[in-house]
């Protein structure tokens, strides 16, 4: 459905989350702001697991008895949402799995075991940056340790953006891959993906990106990005916890060998050797998450249903909003871009020398949910010098009232430990 | 209200004036981090024989788990180190408790104003942070670990 109007109708969309009426065990009202660790669910999605379970529940692939056949269709077709919905080219080039992170993990493995010339060897460097979740981080310090690669990474300036500024010295010749975030969960900085892609291509490297906290905010085009490879997970995006995606270009999940080895992923196999099903089967070893594609299904076509650009356009406003009503409260500091260009709807800020702790006991205590640490982005916290952070992130039902309620609450934390 | 039973003055006076902070000479230091949180504490132990006499601690967080050490240098200094082991246990009862202990003022003094804080099982850590730290530094110390001089 293509949406008409750049505006969205938050009541009504309020009323289809049953968890957003919820009154806490205080008796305070629940102020949701913790999307960016995860989505809260909208009916639609709920009742797709239920009558996933309830009337159609099989395995896949591997009947020809009528939930079977009903089961396998639903999965299929939660790949077709995807695929449409992130514009790739091919289905074949969704592949299934339990989280980002898995997605991340997948190809940073498939890597190490290629053939050349994408094989990550000794000799190869591999680059990420300083704002990356610490699930684009490990993968890929495994992955040196384990070849002997070079790992780099861009830094940050001080208003929460890339460095780009040596950018030639840190993609070369010898750079096999470079795997970015393309909105931060920390800073909400959304990056500048065609730089970096321009000069990724010009020697050569491939492009990861990890779109995480993109695909629930914004219309993700992995055509128009240019990109090898994009990952991202569903529970931030409205659907249940245990399905993520990795997309990646055809002719790389054909090239490429499996990591996880198992049922569904192989075309014969004797005791001797196996062949493997084409992409994206090649990467889906085992019973995979088939509610959980499903959920991810109804998720999309409820997203598609309010239309992304009128999520994308209302999560802006909420975040100007926040901003400019954050730099009202004395001491607080914003960590990440202070405007709402090229900025998404996730906030971090900390508050004098109150810890972040501290601050999220007392909003919790308003029935105010936010997320306090280093939100597993703890090199950014090192680069700032700040322990934590608070966040406060914003999603497609969050209203300007929940951001005056943030307000109230942190001029309370600031009286109680003034 | 439920903060005041978490966030307890004692708590707060000793978050704002903690006791006993910064880095003496020790016979073992150890560095603890709560990995959720970025909770950071280094601490160090100074034994005399069987007496503790000095627990010196340098660290960042939030007011609970400052709180904490401070109340635990109050606590601990100056005792052999049977009764220190002791309050250690005590302490870590009184936090698993889920809130149905009170604590024994006798034994833990100051400390018993952490017994709101065992509701919050995300503030547990946080509370036990230095504790888990002079326990580790403490065994550390009796193994004979090199002795470090302040800075
Ligand atoms: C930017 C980013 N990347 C990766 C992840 C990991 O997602 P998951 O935990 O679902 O694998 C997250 C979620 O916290 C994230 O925000």
């Amino acid at each position: 459905m293509i949406p008409t109007s750049r505006t969205l109708d938050v009541d009504a969309i309020r009323k289809d989350f049953p968890v957003l009426g919820r009154i806490l065990p205080n008796g305070k009202p629940l102020v949701y702001l913790d999307n960016a660790a995860t989505s809260q669910k909208p009916k639609q999605v709920l009742d797709a697991l239920t009558a996933y379970y309830e009337l159609h529940n099989a395995n896949v692939h591997r009947g020809v008895h009528t939930l079977a056949e009903e089961a396998t269709a639903l999965y299929e077709g939660a790949r077709d949402a995807v695929a449409s919905f992130i514009n790739a080219p091919s289905r074949d080039e969704v592949v299934f799995t339990k989280n980002a992170s898995e997605s991340l993990n997948l190809v940073a493995n498939m890597l190490g075991w290629a053939e050349e010339p994408y094989k990550v060897d000794a000799d190869s460097e591999i680059v990420i940056t300083e704002m990356e979740h610490h699930s684009n981080i490990v993968p890929w310090q495994l992955l040196a340790q384990r070849t002997g690669a070079k790992l780099k990474w861009f830094g940050l300036t001080d208003d929460g953006r890339l460095d780009l500024s040596h950018i030639d010295e840190i993609i070369t010749e010898k750079t096999k891959v470079v795997s970015f975030v393309l909105v931060s969960n920390i800073l909400g900085t959304v990056n500048p993906v065609e730089a970096i892609v321009r000069r990724a291509q010009d020697v050569g490297a491939l492009v990861v990106i990890d779109a995480s906290q993109a695909a629930p905010h914004m219309v993700l085009d992995v055509q128009a990005l240019e990109a090898d490879f994009v990952a991202f997970t569903g529970h931030k995006m409205l659907a249940p916890t245990g399905i993520g995606v990795l997309w990646g270009r055809q002719e790389l999940l054909e090239d490429l060998p499996p990591f996880l080895g198992g049922g569904e992923m192989i075309e014969t196999v004797s005791m001797q050797s196996s062949t493997y099903a084409p992409a994206p089967h090649k990467f889906e070893a085992g019973t995979p998450p088939i509610a959980q594609a499903v959920g991810l299904g109804a998720a999309i076509e409820y997203l598609n249903g309010v239309g992304m650009d009128a999520i994308a356009a209302h999560e802006h406003r909420i975040t100007e909003y926040a901003l400019s009503r954050l730099a009202e409260v004395p001491d607080l500091r914003v960590i990440g871009p202070t405007t709402a260009e090229d900025r998404a709807a996730a906030i971090s800020f900390t508050l004098g020398d109150i810890h972040p702790h501290d601050v999220g006991q007392v909003l919790d205590e308003q029935g105010i949910a936010v997320r306090v640490g280093h939100h597993c982005a703890r090199p950014v916290c090192l680069r700032y010098g700040i322990p934590a952070t608070t966040r406060a992130s914003f999603y497609l039902y969050s209203t300007e009232a929940e951001v005056d309620a943030l307000i109230d609450g942190l001029h309370h934390v600031r009286a109680f430990f003034g | 209200m439920k903060l005041d039973s978490m966030y307890q003055d004692i708590i707060l006076d000793h978050y704002k004036h903690p006791h006993g902070r910064g880095l003496r000479d020790g016979d073992a230091e150890v560095h603890h981090v709560n990995p959720t949180c970025g909770d950071e504490i280094t601490l160090r132990v100074k034994l005399d024989g069987n007496v503790l006499t000095d627990v010196s601690y340098e660290g960042q967080g939030c007011s609970i788990s400052q709180a904490s050490a401070s109340v635990l240098n109050d606590l601990l200094v100056g005792k052999e180190l049977g009764e220190a082991q002791q309050i250690q246990e005590a302490f870590l009862e009184l936090m698993q408790s889920k809130g149905q202990l009170e604590g024994d003022e006798e034994v833990l003094e100051d400390a018993i104003a952490f017994a709101g804080v065992s509701k919050y099982p995300a503030r547990v850590k946080c509370a036990l942070l230095s504790w888990m730290a002079w326990k580790d530094a403490t065994a550390q110390a009796l193994a004979g670990a090199p002795v470090k001089e302040s800075a």
